[in-house]
């Protein structure tokens, strides 16, 4: 079958610094893929490449058998490409439900009824009772739940979140588990960069390891954590995110 | 869903207010010829005339983050298509002035084209730069009296209306048209998903692009929209003057410095910034136009002196603070 998203030697460089090296990967429909790394290891770029805010310096982005490396981000998410940023973009001077609203409308969502769309889905992030405030009053975790639903309000059939649990609590973070098992669930194929790995590991069915731009390591989670490279370089996270 | 954390009475008091306000200056403005004065009733033309160049920068800078320092470019184009039209193509002065627009905004694709290939301050400076080459353009064609300009002929203006009380009511009534449509263009778009994804634009244009909106397609278009607009206001405002030339048309201090002036004072980003700003400009213009550079040097003081008290401008602050809006936008859940 014809994977939903497959990359081609994707290279990415500012200068003489390659920040995506070689990049080389399918996602079949309907997976949940993790992405680790340490700090600059170039995930947020691939993510940027992906979405379409970068063009990559060479390779080939496909999207449901579509070569879209010449398009941009907004076409991208026409096609079903949806992200959250890692640092939350609100649209601050707009209402929550007003944010989603923009995304459903533009989005490639083409929703039967866009504010029951909207309507469904703060009440599955858990912002219906904020819905009508604006979006420059919420807190850090609320704008991070907006990014989610802002996302999910275009209607995607992939999903890509950027370190959406960082900051949160236990409970928080099992809350948002279990929110992007039922999104998968829902049909959505993900990927999701994450240092929270215990949650990252609840979720994926797949982990790639990225350092320096390049993917290290592949494979079924349990079997990549194990492997001691990896380890390594995920003891360097922990002791990087200490001492930050 | 209910407006939490208000009473219930807050929302209503303001639309209450908003409509008296509005409704009140609607009369006043509609009803400006039978009670004005001759002055008064030039002061308000010019004033409406400000108002719809204000929106028009408002819509371009406040909401799509375009900083145009080259709106005497479209004033000027305007202004100047409207006098070759009215004399040398013998067209009515209302078909020309709407004809002037459409041709400025057919005039604004392929400069638009040019100036979209600079960002920020390179497309501040560039649309000045193009404003200025408009400028020099015009200024070469003898047949609109090169570098030192030309007059409306007298009969032209007398086709508006055989006596001067009459002509200037019909003249007035037009201005009114051109203010209160600028307002009203401004307030239908951004009701509209358009304005939506404009007002997303505004907050965070990467997110804006993100989320499906094609930012560069849609800031394009206000580009040419505004452009056009602007033209009619232009054309309007040569029509009273009865006389162009090229450094009047293509002024930067006239036509982009002081409606830069009106919207950051007002508050940018908000459709009562603009008209804020130009009740404040008019009313500072009357008070002290006689103290010569002081004036100017007023102005400036009370520029600073705003942006650094608020920058969202006065307007920015009161809703800020009331949550009060005069021409509401919000959808609710």
């Amino acid at each position: 079958m014809e994977p939903l998203l497959r990359l081609t030697g994707v290279n990415k460089s500012f200068g003489a610094l390659t920040v995506s090296d070689n990049v080389t990967f399918d996602l079949p429909k309907g997976q949940a893929l993790g992405i680790i790394g340490p700090n600059g290891a170039g995930k947020s770029t691939l993510f940027n490449l992906i979405g379409g805010a970068l063009a990559p310096s060479s390779g080939m982005v496909m999207f449901k058998g579509q070569d879209v490396t010449a398009q941009p981000a907004s076409a991208r998410c026409r096609a079903g490409i949806a992200r959250s940023f890692q640092i939350p973009h609100p649209f601050v001077g707009m209402t929550v439900f007003e944010n989603l609203l923009v995304a459903s409308s533009f989005g490639g969502a083409g929703h039967h009824d866009a504010r029951e769309a909207c309507h469904d889905i703060l009440e599955r992030t858990g912002l219906l009772p904020k819905a009508n405030r604006p979006a420059g009053s919420l807190t850090l975790l609320e704008r991070k739940r907006l990014e989610l639903s802002r996302a999910l309000a275009t209607g995607p059939e992939l999903l890509l979140l950027d370190e959406i649990a960082g900051g949160l609590t236990e409970a928080e973070c099992h809350a948002l588990v279990e929110t992007i098992q039922a999104i998968h669930a829902s049909g959505v194929s993900i990927i999701w960069i994450e240092h929270i790995v215990h949650a990252l590991l609840a979720v994926v069915d797949r982990l790639i390891v990225i350092d320096f731009g390049k993917i290290v390591a592949e494979g079924a989670p349990r079997a990549v954590m194990a492997d001691p490279m990896v380890q390594e370089i995920y003891m360097g996270i922990s002791v990087d995110d200490q001492a930050a | 869903m209910t407006m939490i954390a208000h009473t219930q009475s807050k929302p209503v008091l303001q639309f209450g207010a908003s409509v008296l306000i509005l409704g009140g200056a609607l009369l006043v403005l509609a009803s400006a010829p039978f009670w004005a004065g001759r002055a008064e009733l030039r002061l308000l033309m010019e004033a409406l005339s400000y108002l719809a160049l204000a929106q028009m920068w408002n819509l371009l800078a406040g909401y799509t983050g375009l900083v145009s320092v080259g709106q005497q470019a479209f004033v000027g184009l305007g202004g100047y298509l409207f006098f070759a039209l009215a004399i040398f193509g013998g067209i009515g002065v209302v078909p020309a002035l709407i004809l002037s627009a459409f041709g400025t905004a057919i005039i604004a694709i392929p400069t638009g084209w040019l100036a979209f290939r600079l960002n920020g301050a390179y497309f501040a400076i560039g649309t000045w730069v193009i404003a200025e080459v408009y400028r020099l353009g015009v200024a070469q064609v003898s047949a609109l009296g090169g570098g030192s300009g030309i007059s409306l002929p007298v009969d032209i203006a007398r086709s508006l209306a055989e006596g001067r009380a009459e002509r200037e009511m019909v003249m007035y009534y037009i201005a009114f048209a051109i203010g209160t449509a600028s307002v009203l263009l401004v307030w239908g778009i951004l009701k509209s998903r358009w304005g939506l994804a404009m007002t997303a634009i505004r907050d965070s244009e990467l997110a804006a692009e993100t989320i499906g909106v094609n930012t560069r397609r849609l800031k394009f278009s206000v580009y040419v929209l505004t452009a056009g607009f602007t033209a009619l206001a232009g054309g309007f405002l040569f029509l009273q003057k009865l006389r162009i030339t090229p450094d009047a048309a293509f002024s930067v201090n006239d036509w982009t410095a002081f409606v830069l002036f009106i919207v950051v004072i007002g508050g940018l980003g908000t459709i009562e910034g603009p008209i804020i700003g130009t009740i404040l400009f008019f009313a500072l213009r009357q008070v002290a136009a006689d103290w010569g550079t002081w004036y100017l040097m007023l102005m400036g003081a009370i520029a600073i002196g705003v942006m650094l008290m608020d920058k969202r401008g006065i307007w920015g602050w009161i809703a800020a603070r009331t949550g009060w809006s005069l021409f509401p936008t919000r959808r609710l859940l």
